[in-house]
């Protein structure tokens, strides 16, 4: 009846999952009786949880990200201890734990906090820079994130009944075949990316769209604003390399299920071709994470720099040449395979050439400062925080592309540290920087400076404080995922980065603290004007937060950085017709159809994890039925009447007359 | 196990070009650093001396250099990295005093055995070599991949079931060095390091003849049992009964090491974890 599942699944013997498990249990018990005794329900569900509106999911995957980050920090904080304490002992880990820790960290911070970092970032206000109402496909929209949603569900779910993957977070086989891992830990992995996968495709599919479909008038592609052009060159990407993920965890999977022979030991199965295929997606997916992040940069270094973006057809060029060069990469993950010289050396100046447009990048950034007015505002601080640890990260990076190097680097410490370096200098600080930048746009106050600064320096400094100590392991020959050593000179660097790792919790209760103070002062912080930063680009453009539908006239853009030109010229269209004429404004109706779908598929995937076939096939044809009603659906717009369109937008006009004109005398 | 301190050619061949590489591009970055810092500094709002040139956002020649840096960064690291890797693949010849030593490496769940054919003996957990001589390995898995890594020897290099790696190496002066395996195989990965003795070329012959009196055999049998998940704490020397026993290893023969043994449906085997404490 229940397949694999008994109450043997519930690991009663290993306290920390258990009360992790049953805090965080708690705690959504907790939330949702608030919820419902508050009469907040209704409220969630029409304005959130069935909204197709690009802001609202934007902050709802962001919500995820950020909520995702703390299972994945705290991951992160018990593998430091576990390996500063596990000198000639076994630490407090034992090994099938820790090697659960190690691969969930992995798989929460890339699919579960960067992804959907990014991906709500680029929802939130891709639409609102290109000057247009909705993403290409809203619902579809929905769908993405409920999916995203239901992967860490699955993932978390794994905290307490059964067991997470203890294979890293890649799942190599043949130690992820079900000979040697015949736990539920790598099913439930394998599923989690599986169904968030789809989400995350459907995602990329529809930015791509509304990139490519959807911009004003007036906006073609040499107007767009450089974060755009990320989105679109990360979403490509998105669409080219996550089919190649998926298909390689189903051949994973039938391997498991059905006997198969993809990449057993067995039977003609080969794991370098896993190892080919997975890295196939997972380089780019390194630039489809940092793309966005350099668009942020972008956008913030030019904003508070008070100019344009230096040299935007080379951020553009370079833009799309990361683009393409980072499909033909791949193989620098694995040097040590004794592929041959020509493939290695081919492969390692591949990989270097990366590092040209992305050098390019920091330059242009370097420029957009020069002869600028610099404000140094939490963003970009940030940013400035970035350009200086990228670089470092892109350095460590170079030199692991060097075959050579790599023979001795591949897998030690110092590549995780590279790594992380990147990931946390680029991905990590881009988020944050965006997060800091944007949060007045979709909320309508600012967040705590104070706060946010005091973040910013407990980050950075305990970034270097945690991965310099990692880098100098790695160059004294510790390999990484080592459960317990018995290596005297790893222990005192081992002892720094836990420190270094507490002085990064200091800065992630920082960023707590500010999201507090901030909503509780939030009379005091409001901004009315909606440009907040005196920002160049549309999404300026609109109140904050901005109506349901974003503009009620489509802006009409004629060069680069389209709304500082507005407000250069102090022509707004609004303000030059004392009573322009409004009009009713179609948007897409709430559906349901995303929140069922990832109802349904999270039933389906656990099933499938535990073998519970009738299970399986009722989430399925639950999933798919969802599909079919909203197929059938008659209405899927309703209209704004004109009055009400007017009655919001003349409120935004007031407040933001009085900055136009000023913005004009600059 | 500092990389910094090679104990043999090849290590001192990866390091040097290591370090060479950092160099190169230190160059490069340190000035970019300061440039960010500085540019940042002086062009901030509140300085009165800077002067705002809010229509430089274009200039050909900028371009072309910020262009041209990187790209001649790479240019000059793509020379190093194509000789690099031609000079050091792992299987190029690295030429040694006296005969060489054949060794064949097999990573099992969780510990390494070093074959000797030549010698007809066997070792597990514990290399032991000539200083001088070339080191000519060859590498597989009984069951999931590992790495080979002696960090003070350089290059490590994948040990896959079923496929042989080549790495060849020299370790010049004697004493003690550690290796390790550096790609994730399991619960028992960590305790793959395994001790590297270089002894002197004189002392080689009576170390593989005392060696050689060994009273356990290694023969398939005992190599089938040796393959079981497990990890040694020991350092057992073995007399090696059939000089083809790596063959049979890599092309198959003998199947794959098994995995954890279930002792309960549910997603949770207990047996893979409770061998690694």
């Amino acid at each position: 009846m229940l397949g694999k599942l008994d109450w043997s699944a519930i690991p009663f013997d290993q306290p920390i999952p258990l009360i992790a498990g049953a805090v965080v249990l708690f705690g959504i018990l907790a939330v949702l009786i608030w919820v419902v005794v508050k009469g907040h329900l209704p409220y969630l569900w029409h304005e959130w949880i069935t909204s197709v509106d690009h802001k609202r999911i934007g902050v709802m995957y962001i919500l995820l990200a950020s909520v995702m980050l703390l299972r994945g920090g705290s991951d992160a904080i018990m593998m430091r201890i576990q390996q500063a304490v596990a000198y000639q002992s076994q630490g407090y880990l034992p090994p099938e734990h820790y090697n659960q820790i190690f691969s969930a960290h992995g798989t929460i911070m890339i699919f579960f906090v960067a992804m959907p970092f990014v991906i709500g970032l680029m929802n939130l206000i891709v639409p609102l820079q290109l000057g247009v109402r909705d993403v290409a496909f809203p619902t579809l929209n929905s769908v993405g994130f409920w999916l995203t949603a239901t992967g860490a569900l699955l993932v978390n779910l794994s905290l307490v009944i059964g067991e997470f993957a203890r294979t890293g977070w890649l799942a190599f086989p043949p130690l992820s075949e079900l000979s040697y891992s015949p736990g539920v830990g790598v099913d439930y992995y394998a599923w989690s990316l599986q169904i968030s996968g789809v989400g995350t495709l459907v995602a990329g599919i529809n930015l791509v769209t509304t990139v490519l479909k959807l911009r004003t008038k007036g906006m073609n592609y040499l107007r767009m604003p450089m974060f755009c052009w990320t989105t679109l060159a990360s979403n490509l990407l998105i669409v080219a390399a996550f089919p190649i993920l998926t298909a390689t965890l189903a051949m994973l999977l039938l391997d498991r299920y059905l006997g198969f022979h993809f990449f057993t030991n067995e039977a003609g199965g080969n794991v370098m071709m896993f190892m080919n295929l997975i890295w196939a997606w997972g380089h780019p997916e390194v630039y489809i994470l940092v793309l966005p992040a350099f668009g942020i940069f972008s956008e913030v270094v030019s904003t508070f720099s008070g100019k344009a973006l230096f040299g935007y057809r080379s951020m553009v060029l370079a833009t799309m040449a990361i683009c393409i060069i980072s499909f033909m990469v791949w193989l620098h993950h694995f040097f040590t395979m004794g592929a041959g010289p020509d493939v290695n050396a081919i492969f390692g100046i591949a990989s270097m050439i990366i590092a040209i447009p992305t050098g390019v990048k920091i330059y242009n950034w370097l420029f957009t400062m020069y002869g600028g007015r610099i404000r140094f505002e939490t963003p970009m601080l940030w940013s400035i925080g970035f350009m200086v640890t990228f670089i470092i990260g892109g350095l460590t990076g170079v030199l692991v592309a060097v075959p050579p190097a790599d023979f001795m680097l591949h897998n030690s410490m110092f590549l995780v540290a590279h790594f992380h370096n990147v990931i946390i200098g680029g991905v990590l600080f881009g988020a944050f920087a965006g997060f800091e930048y944007w949060f007045p746009k979709a909320f309508g106050f600012r967040l705590d400076d104070r706060w946010g600064k005091l973040a910013f320096w407990f980050t950075f400094l305990g970034f270097y404080v945690t991965f310099v100590p990692l880098y100098v392991a790695g160059m004294l020959g510790m390999t990484r995922r080592m459960q317990h050593y018995d290596v005297a000179a790893w222990r005192p660097w081992m002892f720094v980065a836990a420190a270094g790792m507490a002085v990064l919790t200091i800065g992630v209760i920082c960023q707590i603290v500010q999201i507090v103070v901030s909503i509780r002062n939030r009379d005091a912080l409001r901004d009315r004007t909606g440009d907040l930063w005196d920002g160049r680009s549309l999404e300026w453009a609109t109140s904050s937060p901005p109506p349901v539908f974003n503009f009620a006239f489509n802006p009409d853009v004629r060069g680069e950085d389209a709304y500082w030109d507005i407000k250069s010229r102090a022509q707004q269209q609004s303000l030059e017709h004392e009573v322009p004429e409004y009009h009713d404004i179609e948007m897409p109706r709430n559906s349901p159809t995303g929140f069922v779908c990832a109802f349904f598929a999270t039933i389906m995937g656990f099933a499938l994890i535990w073998h519970i076939w009738w299970m399986v096939i009722l989430g399925g044809i639950g999933a798919f039925a969802t599909f079919v009603v909203f197929a059938w659906r008659d209405h899927d717009e309703y209209v704004i009447p004109a009055d009400e369109v007017a009655a919001i937008d003349r409120v935004n006009i007031e407040e933001r007359r009085s900055l136009v004109s000023m913005a004009g005398t600059v | 196990m500092n990389l910094l301190d090679p104990q043999g050619p090849v290590a001192a061949a990866n390091s040097t070009i290591l370090v060479d590489s950092v160099f190169i591009m230190l160059a490069i970055v340190v000035p970019t650093i300061i440039a960010i810092l500085g540019f940042a500094f002086w062009f901030r709002a509140s300085n009165p001396r800077a002067h705002f040139q809010p229509d430089f956002v274009y200039s050909g020649r900028v371009e072309m250099v910020v262009w041209a840096i990187p790209a001649l960064t790479v240019i000059l690291l793509g020379g190093v990295a194509w000789i690099g890797s031609h000079q050091l693949d792992p299987a190029a010849p690295v030429p040694g005093t006296g005969s060489p030593v054949r060794i064949q490496a097999v990573s099992l769940d969780w510990k390494w055995l070093f074959i000797y054919p030549d010698q007809r003996i066997a070792t597990v957990n514990t290399l032991t070599v000539p200083a001088g001589a070339e080191l000519n390995f060859q590498l597989t898995s009984s069951s999931v991949m590992n790495t080979f890594f002696i960090p003070q020897l350089g290059s490590m290099i994948y040990t896959m079931n079923g496929m042989v790696t080549k790495l060849n190496l020299r370790a010049d002066s004697e004493g003690k060095l550690q290796g390790l395996s550096a790609h994730f195989s399991g619960d028992g990965f960590p305790d793959m390091m395994f001790d590297v003795d270089v002894i002197s070329p004189l002392a080689f012959p009576d170390w593989v003849a005392a060696t050689a009196k060994s009273d356990a055999v290694l023969n398939e049998e005992s190599y089938k049992k040796l393959m079981q998940q497990g990890i040694e704490k020991g350092r057992p020397t073995y007399r090696l009964d059939d000089p083809r026993l790596f063959d049979l290893i890599a092309s198959q023969h003998i199947p794959p090491g098994p995995g954890p043994e279930l002792i309960s449906d549910a997603g949770r085997p207990h047996s893979g974890g409770h061998d690694a404490r």
